[in-house]
């Protein structure tokens, strides 16, 4: 979140789209409360059907699954033509006046951006972006219309882009009625005024699409334009899933990126530090200091290994070598037998991967198997699966115990980036173990066993610096803390954050955005537990918020030119001209060397351009301009482009996969949504073993609306049985079956003058646990967001018929 | 009135059932086992396990649907039908003004079960008590709020002072009506003399399927007037019978003894 959860007390309107905050983060639910109660807000809910938060909306506007850009789409077009944007900070703030190429264009037709060509290794398009880029003067400074009039300047572009997303046309592809649609628009455009909070809250919903990152910077256009960025109740607000997979992803588990967001090297690009840090680095912008924060993880992974003359252990670092290795790819491997082992840490994806069945399948290619959970869950119980027959699998499979959360202490980051540290309130079970004591015994052995009989590549482990025991045997978890808050190598002290470390290899440091979180061993401020008495609600002395406890990032966007707060009720930081300085409720977002005009002409300061991004040129492989495509298994064509197939720059993992003529669509014809439901969690392997929540939830189940419930003959509670394209071709199962959920809350939807039905589910189940149910998983596809490769999981199709 | 009781704002509940399950953990009750017949709710009614659920009903008018969630159980009645149906007095009121079951007074004579108009005190028939909410009692003799309230994320469930809450209640009734929700009501005010789960509604109290104008039944009223004074006098008839079978019994003894 750019944001955190308590500064949604400080909102005038809510939107929850792709997202259904009171099912997954009932606790946020306290504060949207509060600023109901305080200052009247409104929530608005977008959502194909009535989840338990639009049952408590104030406007709810149902859209079909997979339209969330085109209805974001017209919610800029109507801020565009209404003029209800934030102005001064339009002008100011974002990229709207700069001029981009002459030469850029998007085709209609095609739904293509100039510059499209065959990518032949991901059976997609990519894109040479030279057409995207801002023109620039001699200096390479971009050019600019500040009376934002330039045909090519960003805001006439993007004008011109959204000029089809009428409220008509928008209705005719989401299925929504076009008087929610225009006063949700009316509602939450109205945030636009200066000293005004809009809060964009989202989830799943948003990213699960092969259009999911477009998505998301969609909702980032939308907050630019309204000025709801850097403001206090504003944000671009991503509810993660997890309660520390914040955490993960500043940790970087995600294997193209290295802690702290950088990228990981690319062999071919990178073949050297100097080359790295060369391409990596921006000319301007926070990321300039890009080499200290590098250096700093280089020498923790290699300390004292790692010297100027050896770039410093470069050549050991693992490095990306063009292919994708995302979870969607890596099972296609695992299938096609290229794969000997996999660990599978926390992690259930034969439940929760997308084609589930098949990944199932695949794993049967692996010689060895560990499984690292609570619980025995499906991923290691493959071979218990629907249709499997241990006889003929070879897997050695080894599960290790893991604590629950409460049973071991560390920190935990939140969506609100506050990096918590929670303490240990019981011993776990049996020969149950901490991750930390798991992966700190495996890699010493893993460095033993490398240090006596060699291998392939050897330096790469051996030379690691691995130093994590504590005493008796235990691991200190303290060193770990040390390393990733930083310290100097010279003495061994902490540093205070970031801005102490160096490229020079004096400094040590795991993660540059944590540092500082751990910055003294009596009271670091992971632990600090200082509520505020009064204020916004930032709460500073509360535990350790990335980057240097910072609440709100970009929080220059909250006042004026002149460093005046534009709300001020709910001031974050302002211009004390007296001191020369930026005080307030917050760290403020902008270096303490810099003068006020430099942090006006910089408010978003980790980018280039130092200016927010209503337009970009490269932060996303398919396109500057969020476009509506269709999910990759559609009812109908794409009303604003037709000839456009579904996101072009999607990677087609797989031949004959998804439904691509009209006789599948004949024969799967129903739209199928999955989604989670308060009372289960993830791949369920936890809740469905605790007996008070299989009381509530006892069973798999779709809902279904009345209408298409009457016309296949489904009364509520029947079994039915659900079947896609993914089961017509797995070969263990012809279709899944669950519990039929009759219901008003989900209606069929007018899709350009037809009725379509869609149905939705939640995907809790499981073959393992007490409470056993079908994997929904195995209905979806594999296929991916362009940029991420997260799966579809919000939009496919199916068929559904009464079983038995 | 009771002079601690729980506001219950229906409008702000999510359904999140984190009061459900808090009464099963600080109760330590079982789970029953269920299935899933076509609702979110479970377990379907009441029981000895069960003193409290969350209810959903949905509703259609004028082709705009309503999700209508609130959580329902004992509602601790001022004029309580169950305190008036049982017979030995195990249903008192407790110092806080609430409705308790004294399960060693209680036979399981089960007509508090009958007598109840909503519907939420159930029989155990393994221990052959009535169980029903508590308002966990132990909980407030410790200075702790109920254990639902506690867990409620969205304060849909406050606990205090009834005279605060009551005028919380009447303020929040007027911003629903406001808001064009024109059924928005108290319920539990002067319902049975007022209860101590108490109640804001956003719609009438029947679409969330509470009944309307609860009422102790005539029955219940007549057994309460007539015939439990005669209770007394029906313990002293037994006991007066069975000191004379005993002696009857005796004397027979006797005689059969002194014939052999």
């Amino acid at each position: 979140m750019t944001n955190h959860w308590i500064d949604y007390q400080n909102s005038d309107v809510f939107i929850n789209i792709g997202g259904n905050t009171a099912e997954n983060h009932p606790i946020s639910m306290k504060w949207i409360e509060k600023a109901r109660e305080t200052k009247g807000a409104k929530l608005i809910v977008v959502d194909p059907r009535i989840s338990r938060t639009a049952a408590v909306a104030d406007l709810y506007v149902s859209i079909r699954p997979g339209t969330n850009i085109a209805y974001l789409g017209g919610l800029i077009n109507y801020i565009l033509n209404n003029e209800r944007y934030h102005k001064e900070y339009v002008e100011n703030y974002t990229n709207a006046s700069y001029l981009v190429n002459e030469e850029f264009s998007f085709d209609e037709a095609t739904g293509l951006f100039s510059g499209s060509e065959d990518d032949p290794v991901r059976s997609a398009k990519k894109y040479n972006t030279e057409t995207w880029q801002y023109q620039r003067d001699e200096e390479g400074n971009p050019l600019k219309d500040p009376t934002l009039q330039d045909p090519n300047c960003v805001f006439q572009l993007m004008k011109k882009h959204y000029a089809k997303y009428t409220i008509d046309n928008v209705s005719k592809v989401t299925g929504a009625d076009p008087e929610a649609l225009e006063a949700s628009y009316e509602l939450y455009s109205s945030t636009g005024e200066p000293g005004k909070a809009g809060n964009l809250l989202y989830a799943m919903g948003i990213t699960q699409f092969t259009h999911g990152s477009q998505n998301v910077r969609a909702c980032a256009v939308v907050q630019l334009l309204l000025g709801n960025m850097g403001i206090a109740g504003g944000g671009v607000n991503a509810q993660r899933g997890q309660s520390n997979v914040q955490g993960s992803t500043d940790m970087a588990i995600l294997y193209h990126i290295i802690p702290g967001y950088m990228s990981t090297p690319q062999q071919a690009a990178h073949p050297t530090l100097a080359d790295y840090l060369e391409k990596e680095t921006p000319a301007s912008g926070w990321w300039v200091n890009k080499p200290k924060y590098f250096v700093s993880l280089l020498k923790a992974f290699y300390g004292d290994s790692a010297t100027r003359a050896n770039e410093f252990g470069y050549q050991w670092m693992p490095k990306l070598d063009g292919l994708d290795h995302s979870h969607i790819a890596g099972y296609r491997d695992m299938g096609e037998g290229k794969v000997e082992g996999m660990i599978c840490w926390a992690d259930n994806p034969a439940v929760s991967g997308p084609s589930a069945a098949n990944k199932r399948n695949y794993q049967k290619n692996l010689k060895w198997l560990v499984s690292v959970d609570l619980f025995e869950n499906e991923t290691a119980s493959f071979w218990e699966g629907p249709g499997m027959d241990p006889a003929e699998i070879d897997t050695e499979v080894f599960i290790l115990p893991a604590a629950a959360g409460y049973e071991r202490e560390g920190s935990k980051a939140n969506s609100g980036r506050w990096i918590q540290w929670t303490w240990k309130c019981q011993d776990p079970p049996g020969e149950a173990k901490s991750d930390l004591w798991i992966v700190n015994e495996l890699f010493k052995k893993l460095q033993a066993l490398y240090e006596a009989e060699g291998g392939a590549v050897p330096d790469q482990i051996t030379k690691m610096q691995w130093d994590y025991d504590g005493p008796d045997g235990e691991v200190d978890i303290v060193k770990v803390c040390k390393e990733i808050n930083g310290y100097r190598t010279s003495d061994g002290s902490l540093v205070t954050n970031f801005v102490g470390l160096a490229d020079d290899g004096s400094t040590v440091c795991g993660n540059w955005l944590y540092s500082g979180y751990y910055n003294n061993l009596d009271n670091p401020a992971t632990k600090n537990r200082t509520r505020e008495k009064e204020g916004i609600g930032s709460n500073l002395g509360w535990s350790f918020a990335w980057p240097l406890n910072r609440r709100i990032v970009y929080n220059r966007g909250s006042a004026d030119l002149e460093g005046k707060p534009w709300n001020p009720d709910a001031p974050v930081v302002w211009w004390d001209e007296l001191q020369q300085k930026w005080v307030g409720n917050d760290i403020p977002d902008i270096p303490g060397s810099w003068t006020l005009e430099q942090s006006t002409e910089n408010p978003f300061i980790m980018l280039p351009e130092g200016v927010g991004r209503l337009y970009s040129h490269s932060a996303l492989k398919d396109g500057p301009l969020p476009t509506h495509y269709e999910p990759a298994e559609s009812l109908v064509p794409n009303l604003f482009y037709p000839n456009a197939t579904y996101n072009p720059v999607s990677q087609r993992f797989y031949e004959d996969h998804t439904v691509e003529t009209d006789e599948e669509r004949a024969r799967y014809p129903y739209i199928i949504t999955t989604y989670r439901i308060v009372e289960h969690y993830q791949s369920g392997i936890v809740t469905r073993n605790l007996p008070w929540l299989n009381e509530l939830m006892p069973e798999l189940f779709i809902e279904i609306s009345e209408e298409l419930a009457s016309e296949l003959g489904i009364s509520n509670g029947d079994t039915v049985a659900i079947e896609s394209k993914r089961l017509f071709k797995d070969g263990n199962q012809d279709s899944i079956e669950a519990k039929a959920c009759v219901t008003r809350r989900l209606k069929p939807l007018v899709i350009n003058g037809e009725k379509k039905h869609f149905v939705g589910m939640p995907w809790h189940w499981g073959f393992k646990g007490m409470n056993t149910g079908a994997v929904a998983n195995d209905l979806t596809a594999s296929v991916g967001d362009a940029n991420t490769t997260i799966p579809e999981s919000k939009a496919f199709l199916c068929n559904i018929r009464r079983a038995g | 009135m009771a002079q601690l009781i729980c506001l219950i704002d229906a409008s702000k509940c999510i359904g999140c059932r984190a009061c459900q399950v808090a009464c099963k953990q600080w109760n330590q009750l079982p789970a029953e086992t269920t299935t899933f017949e076509g609702s979110y709710e479970n377990p379907p009614r009441f029981s000895a396990q069960t003193w409290m659920r969350v209810v959903y009903r949905e509703h259609e008018e004028e082709g705009k649907v309503s999700f209508l969630m609130s959580k329902q159980g004992c509602m601790h009645c001022t004029d309580a039908a169950c305190m008036q149906a049982c017979p030995t007095g195990a249903l008192y009121r407790t110092e806080f003004g609430t409705v308790n079951v004294d399960t060693v007074k209680c036979i399981g004579c089960n007509y508090c079960v009958a007598a109840c108009p909503f519907h939420v005190i159930s029989f155990d028939r393994l221990t052959n008590k009535a169980q029903k909410c508590t308002f966990c009692y132990d909980r407030l003799n410790a200075g702790l709020q109920p254990a639902c309230a506690n867990a409620c994320p969205t304060g849909s469930i406050q606990f205090g002072d009834y005279r605060e809450l009551i005028g919380n209640g009447q303020d929040r009734v007027e911003e629903l009506q406001a808001a064009g929700k024109t059924n928005a009501t108290m319920y539990g005010l002067n319902e049975v003399d007022g209860t101590a789960m108490l109640y804001v509604l956003a719609d009438k109290p029947e679409k969330y399927g509470l009944p309307v104008d609860p009422q102790v039944s005539l029955q219940t009223r007549i057994w309460s007037a007539l015939f439990k004074p005669f209770r007394v006098l029906v313990i002293i008839a037994v006991g007066f019978g069975l000191w004379v079978n005993r002696s009857h019994s005796k004397k027979i003894e006797q005689a059969k003894s002194e014939a052999k």
